[in-house]
């Protein structure tokens, strides 16, 4: 047994680390988050250039081969600097569904150029009434001749104004919560008959509303299997949730690091805050969980990458059970012990603090993953 | 003991119930429903309209426009107007500066302020936070220099709550070093229009504008406006302390938002059937219930020796900080209750309501801003960790 990160892994960080410190301030993530499109398409080509886009892809479609792994170094580094630009919708998400579930051609034709930054995908399974059950699926796609013909909604979607494609979960047979009859289709962002709604998040990101009105895709716009494709979305939601639970590390050792910082400077009474018994303990509370979070996700990732169903299913929900609890533990108390300033929009801490508040809702929160590491 | 009101309380019932049916405004109470940001108008409409009913301060005594009611009439006042939306009115006026004058104010003070402040035609602030006095407020900066007929005044305030709409503003400023930092503090009124005084708004973490640094630089306020003594100023803010805070527990809203909660997830679909079946989100929703339970008994216990004539004392720590946390905690299940719906952020439709067809469930829009801001809750009016060191210290002798 080894639980130590690999060289190449620690050569990863470490660019990723540099990255950060020279180009990613929060005054300059603020700026990108509330202007255009809401992040830099410079950084988003410097990705590509270091490589980051093909952190999980396989060395045939022109990627690292780095796995779920590597994908908990990038995201820890997510966590750390609050990234805007759209890595989980374009690579974690809708990229990891390509290399599951596509054909040969579509992940010859599909992944090289995202793995270049040269095009990017978004992935739509959210709707109106599916809250985190990924089979609940009313957006219906009929087969007309050899096309496919789409009407429905899906919400909520991460970065599709800025994606080329969007991949869309849609049901082309059964019922409305049935794992079967779930497939997946290609849609050009600009195809007729779709409708968007954009917006940004309350964690600084931007998402979409797509309404689809007979919006027409060929038949090669299928990825996987027609029918099929829950489990692929099951297994590519699971490695996302890792995912964000590693991003959820980083942003707990921010906000850990940075409330302790605060209270050793703040004083009152005569004191730094830091003296007070009561504000240290929370802090350590911080810091266990962070420990903690950290185990929770590495055996995420370690559970994600052997692929066995079962303890995939339990680490990944335990994982993100306890990102749950690092809205009150972390999240919270890192707010509470500024005092005022811990609710101004001008500090950093806040937006750490809502991103972290976020990751509860996204993918499944607490008390979903409790009652699916219960089934598990 | 008796948990039913009496008939004559339940004749009052009935009667605020049906003053508020016919006076309310929709419009306003429409914004409350749904969290639209409320705007000075809105406040001050409603304040005029409790004011022609003599409803306006039932806090004060009846000489002064007072309403003459038991703690259990204020009570059953403050849970009509909750259920039926109402806005909650701000207190730094009418609340709190008008119990210090009460208290410690001249005939000539109360004459001259209470008219404009019943009639709403006077905005008031409250300035005591400064950027290094918070909890530890006695450790305040601002100086007020004595030169004969006016005082000369220097510092800054923040965190001023509704400081952009204020015409006055009161404070707590050093007249003197003394070897006591509680000692040498005095209270002073300040025209927010005069020479020197400047805003800086800050925005909270819903994006919202409700609170300010001021800024005061050499401001000319002249000596008839210190209330009290000079040196008075901590006796004044302790005493505020102990009167500000009848409605702390803000049991009557949150049974209110635990309605709006229920409705919310009766609506919201989880595996085809509503959330509110769900049964972990149903035990979450029970957790904070039993909760409230206990603090509306524990409030109506301590107005029921407020009734006997008993200080509150204490309890208002106790209530403080357990209401706080379940007003929080509702704020919490609210954003839960609409999983995704909770990311997206429309500052329009906060201000403004929508416009168009809503993203997802109406409110939800709201809700995420809602729980981040509501965490001030438990950082002002005293921080819940103050509460307990007083509570430690007051009740327990540690
Ligand atoms: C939205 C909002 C509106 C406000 N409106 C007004 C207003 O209108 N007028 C006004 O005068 N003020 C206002 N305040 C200020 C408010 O009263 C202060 O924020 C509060 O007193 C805390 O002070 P601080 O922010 O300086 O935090 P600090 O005092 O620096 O406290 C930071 C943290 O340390 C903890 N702490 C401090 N001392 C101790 C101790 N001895 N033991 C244990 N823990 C401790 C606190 O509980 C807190 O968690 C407002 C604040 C907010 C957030």
């Amino acid at each position: 047994m080894n639980l130590e990160l690999s060289e190449e892994m620690i050569m990863l960080q470490d660019m990723l680390s540099k990255f950060l410190n020279k180009q990613y301030s929060f005054e300059q993530r603020q700026t990108l988050s509330r202007n255009g499109i809401g992040y830099s398409e410079d950084n988003w080509q410097q990705f590509a250039d270091m490589g980051l886009l093909g952190v999980p892809f396989d060395e045939q479609y022109g990627g690292f081969g780095f796995g779920q792994m590597g994908l908990v170094v990038v995201m820890e580094a997510i966590g750390k600097g609050l990234i805007v630009e759209p890595y989980l919708a374009s690579v974690v998400l809708a990229g990891q569904l390509i290399q599951q579930a596509g054909s040969e051609a579509q992940k010859h034709a599909i992944l090289e150029p995202l793995i270049a930054g040269e095009f990017k995908l978004s992935f739509a399974y959210v709707e109106r009434q599916s809250r985190y059950n990924l089979a609940d699926v009313a957006c219906q796609a009929e087969k007309q001749g050899a096309q496919f013909c789409i009407n429905g909604n899906k919400s909520v979607v991460f970065n599709s104004e800025t994606a080329d494609k969007i991949i869309v979960s849609v049901r082309t047979s059964g019922e409305t919560i049935s794992q079967s009859g779930i497939s997946l289709l290609l849609v050009d962002k600009d195809a007729a008959g779709l409708s968007t709604r954009h917006y940004e998040t309350v964690d600084g990101l931007r998402a979409s509303e797509l309404s689809f009105n007979n919006v027409m895709v060929a038949e090669d716009a299928l990825v996987g299997a027609l029918g099929n494709a829950y489990e692929a979305i099951q297994t590519v939601i699971d490695s996302a949730t890792a995912a964000v639970c590693a991003e959820g590390i980083g942003v707990i050792a921010q906000l850990r690091e940075k409330t302790v910082e605060y209270l050793k400077t703040r004083k009152q009474f005569g004191q730094a805050l830091s003296d007070f018994q009561v504000l240290q303990h929370r802090c350590v509370d911080m810091f266990m969980h962070e420990e903690q979070m950290r185990s929770l996700a590495y055996l995420a990732a370690i559970k994600v990458s052997d692929g066995e169903a079962v303890e995939s299913r339990q680490s990944v929900s335990a994982a993100k059970v306890y990102l749950g609890d690092a809205r009150t533990i972390v999240a919270e108390q890192a707010a509470q012990l500024h005092g005022g300033i811990g609710v101004t929009d001008e500090l950093d801490v806040v937006h750490y603090v809502k991103r972290l508040t976020m990751l509860n809702s996204l993918f499944g929160d607490r008390d979903f993953h409790m009652q699916r590491f219960c089934e598990a | 003991m008796d948990l039913n009101y009496t008939p004559e309380e339940q004749a009052f019932q009935l009667e605020v119930r049906a003053f508020l049916q016919a006076s309310y405004p929709a419009d306003i109470q429409e914004k409350v429903a749904k969290g639209i940001a409320l705007k000075k108008a809105d406040y001050v409409t409603w304040q005029r309209i409790l004011n022609d009913k003599g409803w306006l301060v039932p806090g004060w005594p009846k000489e002064h426009g007072g309403t003459g009611w038991t703690p259990v009439q204020k009570y059953i006042f403050e849970e009509e107007c909750a259920t039926a939306n109402c806005l909650r009115l701000v207190p730094f006026g009418l609340v709190m500066l008008a119990s210090v004058l009460l208290k410690f104010g001249t005939e000539q003070q109360r004459q001259q302020y209470f008219p404009d402040m019943l009639q709403s035609n006077v905005w008031w602030a409250q300035g005591y936070s400064e950027p290094n006095a918070g909890s530890d407020l006695a450790s305040l900066q601002m100086r007020a220099d004595n030169k004969g007929e006016h005082y000369l005044v220097n510092g800054t305030k923040t965190w001023t709550t509704h400081g952009h709409y204020a015409d006055m503003i009161f404070v707590l400023v050093r007249t003197s070093q003394e070897d006591r930092k509680q000692k040498g503090i005095s209270f002073l009124l300040i025209d927010m229009k005069a020479n020197g005084v400047s805003v800086e708004p800050i925005i909270t973490v819903d994006g919202m504008h409700a609170v300010n640094q001021v800024f005061f630089d050499d401001v000319k306020v002249p000596v008839e406006n210190l209330v009290g003594e000079e040196g008075e100023g901590w006796s004044i803010a302790k005493y505020l302390l102990q009167h500000e805070r009848t409605n702390i527990a803000q049991v009557p809203r949150s049974k209110k938002q635990i309605q709006r909660l229920k409705a919310l997830a009766s609506n919201e679909q989880c595996n085809g059937k509503p959330l509110l079946e769900d049964s972990s989100f149903r035990r979450k929703i029970a957790e904070i219930e039993v909760e409230l339970m206990a603090l509306e008994m524990t409030n109506l216990r301590v107005l029921s020796k407020l009734s006997a004539g008993e200080p509150p004392g204490v309890a208002s720590s106790l209530l403080k900080v357990k209401g706080t946390e379940v007003q929080q905690a509702i704020t919490a299940l609210l954003m839960e209750a609409v999983a995704y719906y909770g990311f997206p952020y429309k500052k329009d439709v906060m201000l403004d309501g929508w416009q168009d067809e809503p993203i997802g469930p109406e409110e939800a829009v709201f809700l995420a801003p809602h729980y981040f801001d509501w965490r001030k809750t438990s950082i002002y009016g005293g921080s819940n960790e103050i509460q307990k060191n007083i509570m430690a210290k007051a009740v327990l002798g540690l």
